[in-house]
C-alpha cells in the first residue's frame, strides 16, 4: 500500500473558536490508482491534501506513505518527503514566476535529484508546450500555465500526485482537455493519483470516488 | 469624508511598524536638511553682521589704488575740501593664541551707518578715544581677551565674533600704523561743491558698497557642498518613505475599490489621502526639524572650525532657531512626503473598479523601461565627459557631479541586471538558477533602495578618498612647510632684539617670520619675507619654479606666490605682480599653500624690510638640533619669560595643524555616516515590504521540498548578492566623484588641486559596511519567514485566494 492514512484529526482556532474540519479519516490507496475526493466548500478536502502533501501537521491520527509516518518527521524530514516522494497540482497553478516554461517543469524534479531532459522534452510534447518553453508564466494562457504545472508534477516520476481542484480554474473544455492528458500521463507513469473536486463529472473519470462531509468520509 | 478617512487610517492602527518606518523616514530625512540649512543659516547671519559691521554693504569707501594703507594726512586733506569722510583701520593682531580682527574707528565722523556702537549714547566717549581706551566685542571675543590686554573690554553681543571695534588711535598703536588708514568710509550725503578727488587723492579709488561680503562669497561653494550633501541624505531618506508608502498603498488597493465602489468619488477618495499624508508631514516635519536642530548644535562647532580653518570665518558656536528654517524644514518634509506619494496618488487616481483583485506585481519595471534608463544614463555619462573636457567654474563642478551621480543611478538596474544574468548563466543547480532568476525578479522592487545605497556609497568612497588624498598630501607638505624645529612668538621689539641676539650662539639659525597685509592683484593677502637658508631651499613645497628660484628671491629678483593666488588671478611663472606701495616685481615660484584661505607672496626678507621699514618683527622659526629643542625652549621661557603659548615645538605645531584638518572634515564624515544610516534603512524598509508580496513566490518553492530556514537563507544570501554587485558598481562612481572633488571643485572653492591617492583597505571597509548593513535590513525579514507558520503559506494555495 502507498497511502494509509489512519483516524485523521484537524481543526483550526478560529475566532469563534475551534473548527473540527478532519473528524477522524481513513484512507488507503495503493500503486496506479486514481481517487477522487468530492465534498462541499469547507468540507476539508484542501486539508486532507495537505496534511499527506506533508505541508501542515494533523492533530491527531497517522499518515503513512510507503510505510514512514509523516507524523514523526521534523520539519526538514518533511521537506524532503515533499521533495522526493509527492507532486502537486494546484488550482491556482503557482508557477515560479521568475522562471520560464523549460526551467518551470525541470525544476521540482531537478529538486529530487531526478533530472532527465529526455522524460521533460516528452511530457512538453504530450503536454502541447513544445513551441512555447522559452516563455515566462505571466505570457501563457491557464489552460498552459496548468499544463506546465502537470508537467512539472509528472517530471520527478512521483510516486504520488496531489492535485488540488487542477481545473477549478479553466473552462469546461480546456479542463477537460487538461485532465485527459493528466490522466493518461499518470497511468502511464504508474503513480497514484489523490485529486480534490467540486465536480461529480470530472470525479467520475478517476478510478475510485470518497465524498466527504463534516470532516468524515460517507460512502 | 469623515468615515473615508476613519477607514483610511484604520489600516495604520494594524500596521504600526509600517506607520513607525514612515514617520521615521520622514523624520530622518528632514531633520538631516534641517540640520544643514540651520547650520548654513547660522554662518550666514554671522557673515551678514561682519558685512554691515561698519557699514560696508551700505557705503561707498575710498581705498588706495595699490592696495596698501592711507597717510593720515591726506585724509585731513579731504575732509578740508569738503569731503565728509571717516577713517577706518583694520588689521589682525594676536592676542596670546588668539588672532583677532580689530577695527578702529573715528567715532566722531562715522556715518550713522557705520556705528556699530554708539560710543555717545553708552556715555563712554571720553573712555572711548582716551587711553587706555575701550575694546568693544563679543562675549566669545571677550573670553579670548582674557588676561592678554590691560584695556577694558565691553561686551556688545551684535558684533561679529573675533572682532574688535576700538578708537582709531588706539588701534594705529596696537597695529604699528602710526598716522595709517585702511580706507576712508563715504558720508552718502557728499558736499557737491567739493574739489575732486583727482586734485587732492589721484592714489585713492572709490569702492562701491559691499553688499555681499567678501566672506559670503568665499564661503559659499562651502556651503553649496554642504547643501549638496543635505540633499543627498534628504533624497535617501525620501526612499524610506516612497517604500512605506508605496506598501500602505498596494496594501490598501482593495480598500480604495470597495471605496470607489460604494460611491465614494476619486476626487474625494484623493483629497482623504492627500489629509492623511500630510498630517504625516506635519508630524513627521516637527519632529523632523527639532532633530535637525539638535544635530546642528552638535555639528555646528566642528563647522566653525572648518570655516574658520578654510575661510578665516568666525562663525558662533551656538544655533539659533529661526522661523524661516521651521518653516523651510516643514514645506520640504511636505514636498517630500507628496513627491515620494505621487506614483500611489496616481495609481488611485487611475484605480480601475472592476480590475482583478489580486496584488499588482510590485513595481514591474520592463525591460524596455530598463534599456530606455540606460540610454538616458548614456546621454548623462557623454554629457558629464563633455562638461569635463570644456566646462569651467564651480557650477560646472556640481553639474558634472549631477550628471554622474544621476546617470549613476539610472544605470544601476541595467547593471545588475546584466550581473545576475551571468549569475545564473554560471550556475547549474535549479535552486541557484531560482536564486539568480528570482533576484532579477525582484529586482525593480528594491532597485530605488539599492540605488540609495549606491548613492551613499559613493558619496563616502568619493569623500573618504578626497579626503584621505588630502590627509595624506597634507601631512607631507606639513612636514616640508614646518621644517624648522621651533617657533618662537616676541611680545616688543625690544625682546625680539634680546631673543636673537640670545641665539645666535645656541642654535643653527633664527629665520624670520615677518608679514604686511596688502593687497596684491585685487586680493588681499600676507606678504612675507623669507631669509636665504637651506631650510627653504631643501623644504619648500614648490609646484613649479624657475631655475635659481632661491638666489632670485634673496636677491630681490622675484616673488614666490601660493597656489591660491595663482589659480584665483591666473597667475604664472614669469608674470609681473605690483606690492602694495607700487613694488613691481616678478612670479619666480608657486608653492603649495594647503588650509590658508588667502593669498599669499613671498620676497627676500631684505626686500621686504625696504618695502615696509615697519613691518613687525616679533616671530621667529628657529633651527636646531632636535634633542636640544625642549631645553632652548625652557631656557626660553626662564630667560625672557616669555609665556608658554608663544613658543610652540614642530611636533606641537604639527598636531595642532592636523588637529585642525581632522576637525575640518568631521562634519562631511558625520554626514557621510548619516547618509549611508539613511539608505541601510531604506533598505530595511524595502526589504520588509517585499517580504509581505513576495509569498506567493516563495510559497510553491517551500511546496516542493525546500525548507523555510533555506529560503530564508537565500532569501538574505539574495540580498547581500545585491548589495555587493552595487558596492561594485558605487567604486569607481565613488571615484569618478573623488576626482571631480579634488580637480574641479576643492580647485575652484579653496584654490588649490590635490593629487588622488588610492585607499583600496577604505573601500573594502565601507563595502563591508554596507553589506553589513543590508545583512542587517534583510536579518528581520529573512527571520521572519524562517519562523513562518506552514498555514500563512498554505494560504496561498487556499482557492479562496
Amino acid at each position: 500500500m502507498l497511502l494509509d492514512v489512519r483516524q485523521l484529526k484537524k481543526s483550526f482556532v478560529t475566532a469563534e473558536g475551534p473548527i473540527a474540519v478532519l473528524n477522524g479519516v481513513d484512507l488507503h490507496l495503493d500503486r496506479g490508482v486514481s481517487l477522487a475526493l468530492t465534498g462541499e466548500s469547507g468540507s476539508g478536502k484542501s486539508t486532507l491534501l495537505h496534511l499527506v502533501a506533508g505541508l501542515d501537521r494533523p492533530d491527531f491520527g497517522e499518515i503513512l506513505v510507503d510505510g514512514k509516518d509523516l507524523t514523526t518527521l521534523d520539519d526538514a524530514g518533511l521537506a524532503a518527503f515533499r521533495r522526493e516522494t509527492v507532486a502537486l497540482v494546484f488550482q491556482q497553478f503557482n508557477l515560479i514566476p521568475s522562471l520560464d516554461v523549460a526551467a518551470n517543469i525541470a525544476f521540482h524534479a531537478r529538486l529530487a535529484g531526478r533530472d532527465d531532459p529526455e522524460w521533460q522534452r516528452s511530457l512538453a510534447d504530450r503536454l502541447g508546450l513544445a513551441g512555447i518553453l522559452r516563455r515566462y508564466p505571466e505570457q501563457l494562457s491557464g489552460g498552459q500555465q496548468q499544463r506546465v504545472a502537470i508537467g512539472r508534477a509528472l517530471a520527478g516520476r512521483p510516486r504520488l500526485i496531489l492535485a488540488d481542484e487542477p481545473t477549478g480554474n479553466l473552462d469546461e473544455a480546456t479542463g477537460d482537455t487538461v485532465l485527459d492528458v493528466m490522466l493518461s500521463l499518470v497511468a502511464e507513469t504508474g503513480a497514484a493519483l489523490l485529486m480534490a473536486t467540486h465536480s461529480q463529472r470530472l470525479a467520475g473519470r478517476l478510478g475510485r470516488r470518497l465524498h466527504l462531509h463534516a470532516g468524515r468520509f460517507e460512502s | 469624508m469623515k468615515t473615508t478617512l476613519a477607514a483610511l487610517l484604520s489600516h495604520w492602527r494594524r500596521h504600526p511598524v509600517q506607520l513607525a518606518t514612515l514617520l521615521f523616514g520622514l523624520s530622518l530625512a528632514t531633520a538631516l536638511w534641517s540640520a544643514v540649512q540651520a547650520i548654513n543659516d547660522e554662518a550666514r547671519a554671522s557673515y551678514a553682521r561682519a558685512a554691515q559691521t561698519l557699514g560696508q554693504d551700505r557705503l561707498a569707501t575710498l581705498v588706495r589704488k595699490d592696495g596698501s594703507r592711507i597717510d593720515q594726512a591726506v585724509y585731513v586733506a579731504l575732509r578740508r575740501a569738503g569731503w565728509l569722510v571717516s577713517p577706518v583701520l583694520e588689521g589682525d593682531k594676536r592676542f596670546g593664541e588668539h588672532r583677532l580682527r580689530i577695527f578702529g574707528i573715528d567715532p566722531l565722523t562715522a556715518p550713522p551707518q557705520a556705528q556699530a556702537v554708539d560710543v555717545a549714547e553708552t556715555g563712554a566717549l571720553l573712555n572711548f578715544v582716551a587711553p587706555p581706551g575701550i575694546f568693544y566685542a563679543a562675549g566669545e571675543a571677550k573670553t579670548k581677551l582674557t588676561g592678554q590686554t590691560s584695556t577694558p573690554v565691553r561686551v556688545i553681543e551684535t558684533i561679529p565674533p573675533g572682532v574688535i571695534i576700538t578708537d582709531i588711535g588706539q588701534a594705529q598703536m596696537l597695529l604699528d600704523a602710526r598716522l595709517q588708514v585702511s580706507r576712508l568710509l563715504l558720508w552718502p550725503e557728499q558736499s557737491p561743491h567739493r574739489t575732486p578727488l583727482s586734485e587732492i587723492a589721484p592714489d585713492l579709488i572709490e569702492r562701491a558698497p559691499d553688499e555681499a561680503g567678501d566672506l559670503a562669497r568665499l564661503t559659499d561653494s562651502f556651503h553649496l557642498n554642504l547643501t549638496a550633501f543635505g540633499f543627498l541624505a534628504f533624497a535617501v531618506g525620501l526612499f524610506i518613505v516612497h517604500s512605506a508608502v508605496g506598501l500602505a498603498f498596494e496594501q490598501r488597493r482593495p480598500m480604495f475599490r470597495t471605496l470607489r465602489a460604494l460611491g465614494v468619488s476619486a476626487r474625494s477618495l484623493m483629497a482623504v489621502i492627500v489629509v492623511e499624508l500630510l498630517s504625516f508631514a506635519i508630524v513627521a516635519g516637527l519632529v523632523g526639524v527639532a532633530l535637525g536642530y539638535a544635530l546642528a548644535a552638535l555639528l555646528l562647532p566642528d563647522v566653525a572650525a572648518t570655516l574658520r580653518g578654510l575661510y578665516g570665518a568666525s562663525v558662533p558656536g551656538a544655533i539659533i532657531i529661526r522661523p524661516q528654517t521651521w518653516a523651510l524644514g516643514m514645506a520640504i518634509a511636505v514636498v517630500g512626503t507628496l513627491i515620494s506619494a505621487a506614483q500611489g496618488l496616481l495609481g488611485v487616481w487611475r484605480l480601475p473598479l472592476l480590475a482583478s483583485a489580486q496584488p499588482r506585481a510590485w513595481a514591474q519595471a520592463s525591460r524596455q523601461t530598463i534599456a530606455w534608463q540606460l540610454i538616458a544614463a548614456a546621454a548623462l555619462f557623454v554629457a558629464a565627459l563633455l562638461i569635463a573636457r570644456f566646462g569651467s567654474g564651480l557650477t560646472a563642478g556640481f553639474v558634472l557631479l549631477a550628471s554622474l551621480l544621476l546617470g549613476a543611478a539610472l544605470a544601476l538596474p541595467a547593471i545588475l541586471m546584466a550581473g545576475l544574468s551571468v549569475g545564473g548563466a554560471l550556475s547549474k543547480s535549479a535552486m541557484s538558477q531560482w536564486f539568480w532568476a528570482d533576484a532579477r525578479q525582484q529586482l525593480p522592487g528594491l532597485s530605488l533602495a539599492l540605488t540609495a545605497m549606491l548613492l551613499a556609497l559613493a558619496a563616502n568612497i568619493g569623500v573618504g578618498t578626497m579626503v584621505s588624498s588630502f590627509r595624506a598630501t597634507f601631512v607631507g607638505w606639513i612636514d616640508q612647510r614646518l621644517a624648522s624645529e621651533l617657533y618662537v612668538g616676541t611680545r616688543d621689539d625690544a625682546e625680539a632684539a634680546a631673543v636673537r641676539a640670545w641665539l645666535v650662539s645656541r642654535s643653527d639659525a633664527v629665520l624670520p617670520i615677518w608679514n604686511v597685509d596688502g593687497e596684491v592683484a585685487g586680493q588681499r593677502a600676507a606678504i612675507f619675507g623669507i631669509a636665504d637658508h637651506a631650510t627653504y631651499r631643501d623644504n619648500w613645497p614648490m609646484l613649479q619654479a624657475a631655475p635659481d628660484v632661491w638666489a632670485k628671491v634673496a636677491r630681490g629678483d622675484g616673488a614666490l606666490i601660493n597656489e591660491q593666488l595663482s589659480r584665483r588671478k591666473a597667475l604664472n611663472l614669469g608674470d609681473a605682480i605690483a606690492l602694495p606701495g607700487g613694488y613691481l616685481t616678478r612670479i619666480v615660484g608657486v608653492y603649495s599653500d594647503y588650509g590658508n584661505p588667502n593669498a599669499q607672496v613671498i620676497i627676500g626678507v631684505n626686500t621686504l624690510t625696504q618695502l615696509f621699514p615697519a613691518v613687525s618683527r616679533l616671530r621667529y622659526a628657529i633651527r636646531v638640533a632636535p634633542e636640544k629643542v625642549q631645553r632652548l625652549a625652557d631656557d626660553l621661557r626662564t630667560t625672557f619669560g616669555i609665556p608658554e603659548q608663544n613658543i610652540i615645538d614642530q611636533t606641537a605645531a604639527k598636531n595642532l595643524s592636523l588637529q585642525t584638518f581632522e576637525r575640518t572634515f568631521k562634519v562631511t564624515g558625520a554626514l557621510n555616516v548619516l547618509t549611508l544610516g539613511v539608505a541601510a534603512l531604506a533598505m530595511f524598509a524595502s526589504l520588509l515590504t517585499l517580504a509581505g508580496m513576495r509569498l506567493p513566490q516563495m510559497a510553491p518553492v517551500w511546496a516542493m521540498g525546500i525548507t523555510r530556514r533555506r529560503l530564508a537563507a537565500m532569501e538574505l544570501a539574495r540580498s547581500l548578492v545585491l548589495a555587493v554587485l552595487t558596492a561594485i558598481a558605487a567604486l569607481p562612481l565613488g571615484l569618478g566623484l573623488a576626482w571631480i572633488l579634488l580637480a574641479i571643485v576643492n580647485v575652484e572653492a579653496f584654490g588649490w588641486r590635490l593629487p588622488i591617492h588610492y585607499f583600496p583597505g577604505e573601500w573594502l571597509r565601507l563595502a563591508l559596511l554596507s553589506v553589513a548593513a543590508t545583512a542587517l535590513a534583510a536579518a528581520l525579514p529573512a527571520w521572519r519567514l524562517s519562523r513562518l507558520a506552514p498555514s500563512e503559506l498554505l494560504k496561498v494555495f487556499a482557492n479562496e485566494r
